[in-house]
């Protein structure tokens, strides 16, 4: 009995296609996943499922009856649930008020019933929750955990979960698999959309993957080789080379960026206070921040880059007390930032790559003596980047907006590196991007690592801060915890790290990528 | 201070307060959907121009209170059509409410400047009115008070503990999720901010009807904009609207209270107290961003555009 099958669902927008003749087929019980990049579809046919998309041809069957989603209340009625990325959760509201704002008017009527619900159902799938904290007090993972308990009070047969991982630490993507494993035993069905090719294939069944809109094929990724299915999401042009080669080792080399007992006090209930952060970056190393966000990585850059000041003596450019510069001056003495939110930080949405291009890099040569712009030099400069980094788009007066995140990305940090920045610091460097301009991207920092200067990066995607850190840390509530060669990490030490113990046992011996699998596949 | 004036002046605190009462619980409600509607100090003139005409032409108070309601939901839909269904930016639409309707009342009153009428007079509740000191200054006092209160008891009730309540501060929260959950985030909107029209109309209707029983230009004084103030004093609170709106309503007597007294000070400088209190009580709590952050709606003031 297959829960829910999808024939040839086509759905235009004007100017692309979004799905082409989608066939999707997830029976009872089964973990089905759903591969694709960005702008693949996959988006658009979950939308299509949960019934906030009209599909403009095509037809759907839930449990072998023809059925027309009218709507996400006729979804949930159904029994499909969903998680988004982006959590649809009110944040000033308590657990249980948001679950009870989710469930059909008339089962409320007992706040305290539903509390005692809610805590039965979370202990039997092993998800912790207080139903009577408010939202914004929680973590990121039990966060996700409230929508999870929220699908699971209204009987789900269909459970959608949309990049679940990529906000979590390696223990809670532990308790997280085994759940969805214990679900799926039950009977629950579970598309399990993704982008992390180990993940998939420690827990799903059967995948399907999509590239332009269109099914490019169907694998049990189990048995098929991860390179294979990357092919498949990528297509037949884009190098997927993925050998990121180590720096040398570091001993003799000079520190290029330092922070010393750095502290800050939270600036609102919503942020982290810093707690006495040290750590340097050397000249010629990439060093990797893991966490999970929240933690006080905003906090940290933001006093890395100059928009919030501490003491002259915390943080210096090579042995010059910054602390107490704003962020064009120390752009001056070699910074290149790229934060990590693009649209409204990293550029301005309206105004054309050329004037975003201007914005940093306005002090090379752009200007005349008299401060004059230089507009050939500009539009020249950005065609470089344009050029340089592959970033596809209309042209250098096209708006910053009008880009699509990973292009968008690669523009922002083209613009940084060929300032020739000493001091790189990057949040989230291929957040939102696909695989091939993300291999770019990270190339890139490490050709900038090569031509020695200290790149910083801040990351909550642990497995490309092992492919290219060369030292790695973690930050947990405003503190950070020791710094070591990623040879000397295990991807469990780094989770402990990442929960905020930094003195637990060491779980050693392992190497941290098959440690990875190994932890993973043991949970389902 | 003698008894007999602390209780004239308790007494006419809560009759002072009353228009702002209602105003700030039509802004919260207003509010907590994520509206921001500037327009009061227009709604409060309309209603208080069309209530006052009403009861002149037909002679019925209770048909002048209904009227003043109307004329400020009849303003408010208009804020709604423009600021939720056309998607204009809310702050300049409300500014534009209250010129708009400082400019209608005055030129639909201009006939009626100085007719006098026969005001809302007081109802001595039974019983309760007979309770020494506390009779005399709480239940001896006009209907519309009453009123106030009950609508203040049922708004509490509602954000307090019904699934109504909840589904408001949703809204205001996370119109996109709310969404997502099913909820009608224009429906929630324009119901919060019909409501926050009827009541500022019926603040109008009762400055016009009962406070004082006349109409003249521009009669609000403000009231329209210190009952915002009060919202935020408030931290979006319902119990703490009404220790607000008493007050403040305090703060406007006081000057009266200070001459009767026989202090050698301007009246204007006193009759500034409450205007000044409302600019210290915003830059206080703006000083607190924090607190301020958990407090309001998260979505307050941002057009809600539908993503499908």
């Amino acid at each position: 009995m297959n829960r829910i099958e999808l024939h040839n669902i086509t759905k235009r927008y004007p100017g692309c296609i979004a799905n082409q003749s989608v066939d999707l087929v997830v029976a009872a019980g089964e973990i089905h996943a759903l591969l694709g990049e960005n702008g693949a579809g996959k988006s658009t046919l979950m939308k299509i499922i949960y019934g906030v998309v009209k599909p403009d041809a095509g037809h759907i069957l839930w449990d072998g009856q023809a059925i027309a989603i009218k709507g996400a209340s006729h979804a949930r009625d159904l029994g499909i649930g969903m998680v988004f990325q982006h959590f649809s959760l009110f944040e000033t509201l308590t657990v249980a008020e948001n679950i009870s704002l989710s469930l059909p008017p008339k089962t409320d009527a007992n706040m305290e019933a539903l509390k005692a619900r809610i805590l039965s159902v979370s202990e039997r799938y092993g998800m912790r929750l207080d139903p009577d904290r408010q939202v914004h007090s929680l973590s990121v993972g039990e966060q996700q955990r409230v929508e999870i308990v929220r699908c699971l009070l209204q009987d789900v047969k269909l459970l959608i979960l949309d990049e679940p991982t990529s906000v979590l630490t390696p223990q809670e993507v532990t308790v997280l698999f085994r759940t969805l494993a214990q679900l799926a035993a039950e009977g629950c069905s579970i598309l399990f959309i993704s982008h992390k090719l180990d993940e998939v294939r420690a827990l799903c069944d059967t995948a399907t993957i999509l590239r332009n809109g269109k099914v490019s094929g169907d694998c049990d990724p189990k048995v098929t080789a991860t390179s294979d299915i990357a092919r498949l999401m990528v297509g037949d042009e884009t190098p997927l080379n993925e050998n990121y080669v180590k720096a040398e080792p570091l001993d003799s080399r000079v520190s290029r960026l330092m922070v010393k007992q750095l502290s800050a006090r939270a600036l609102d209930a919503f942020s982290c206070p810093l707690r006495d952060v040290s750590f340097d970056v050397k000249s010629g190393e990439i060093l990797g921040i893991a966490g999970v966000a929240g933690n006080g990585q905003e906090e940290l850059l933001n006093l890395i880059s100059g928009e919030q000041t501490s003491a002259a003596s915390s943080v210096l450019f090579d042995e010059v007390q910054v602390g107490r510069l704003g962020p064009a001056e120390r752009r001056q003495l070699g910074l290149g930032f790229v934060p990590e939110e693009r649209l409204g930080r990293g550029a301005v949405p309206n105004m054309s790559l050329q004037d975003n291009t201007l914005l940093t890099a306005y002090q090379s040569g752009l200007l005349s003596a008299g401060g004059w712009v230089q507009t050939n030099r500009v539009v020249s400069y950005a065609r470089s980047i344009i050029e340089r980094f592959n970033v596809k788009t209309a042209g250098v007066s096209a708006p910053a907006k009008s880009l699509s995140g990973g292009n968008l990305q690669k523009f922002i940090l083209g613009r940084e590196i060929l300032q020739n920045p000493t001091i790189l610091v990057c949040s989230h460097p291929t957040w939102g991007v696909d695989i091939g301009a993300a291999i770019l991207i990270r190339h890139a920092l490490i050709a900038l690592r090569d031509q020695g200067a200290a790149v910083l990066v801040v990351s909550e995607d642990i497995d490309e801060l092992y492919a290219i850190s060369d030292r790695i840390g973690a930050i947990c509530d405003g503190r950070l915890s020791p710094i070591d060669s990623v040879s000397k990490v295990s991807i469990g030490q780094l989770g402990q790290w990442m929960a905020g113990d930094f003195n637990g046992p060491e779980l050693s011996g392992v190497t941290a990528a098959s440690q990875q699998n190994n932890e993973r596949e043991l949970s389902v | 201070m003698d008894l007999d004036l602390l209780l004239n002046v308790l007494f006419a605190t809560i009759r002072t307060g009353t228009p702002l009462l209602l105003i700030a619980l039509g802004e919260l409600v207003c509010e907590k959907s994520g509206v921001l509607n500037l327009g009061q100090e227009g709604m409060v003139l309309m209603g208080a121009v069309s209530g006052f005409i009403a009861t002149v032409l037909t002679g019925s108070l209770l048909l002048g209170v209904i009227a003043g309601m109307m004329a400020g939901m009849l303003m408010s839909f208009l804020f709604g059509v423009l600021a939720i269904t056309l998607v204009s930016n809310q702050v300049a639409t409300g500014l534009a409410l209250t010129i708009f309707g400082t400019g209608l009342s005055a030129f639909l009153g201009a006939s009626y400047v100085g007719v006098g009428i026969e005001g809302i007079t007081a109802w001595n509740l039974p019983f309760l009115s007979e309770i020494p000191l506390l009779g005399q200054v709480l239940f001896s006092q006009d209907p519309l008070v009453y009123l106030s209160w009950s609508i203040f008891a049922l708004v509490y009730i509602c954000f307090r503990s019904t699934r109504v309540g909840l589904t408001v501060r949703a809204v205001g929260e996370n119109p996109e999720a709310a969404n997502a959950l099913g909820m009608s985030v224009f429906t929630v909107r324009y119901l919060a901010v019909l409501f926050g029209g009827a009541m500022a109309g019926l603040a109008g209707a009762y400055l016009s009807l009962a406070y004082t029983p006349l109409w003249s230009e521009g009669m609000s004084a403000g009231r329209g904009w210190i009952a915002l103030a009060l919202v935020v004093f408030a931290s979006w609170k319902v119990q703490r609207v009404m220790l607000g709106a008493y007050l403040f309503g305090a703060a406007s007597i006081m000057h009266l209270v200070l001459q009767g007294m026989g202090f050698e000070i301007s009246p204007n400088i006193l009759a500034m107290l409450p205007y000044v209190a409302t600019i210290l009580v915003l830059v206080v709590i703006a000083s607190d961003a924090g607190r301020a952050r958990l407090s309001a709606p998260l979505a307050l003031g941002q057009p809600y555009r539908p993503q499908w």
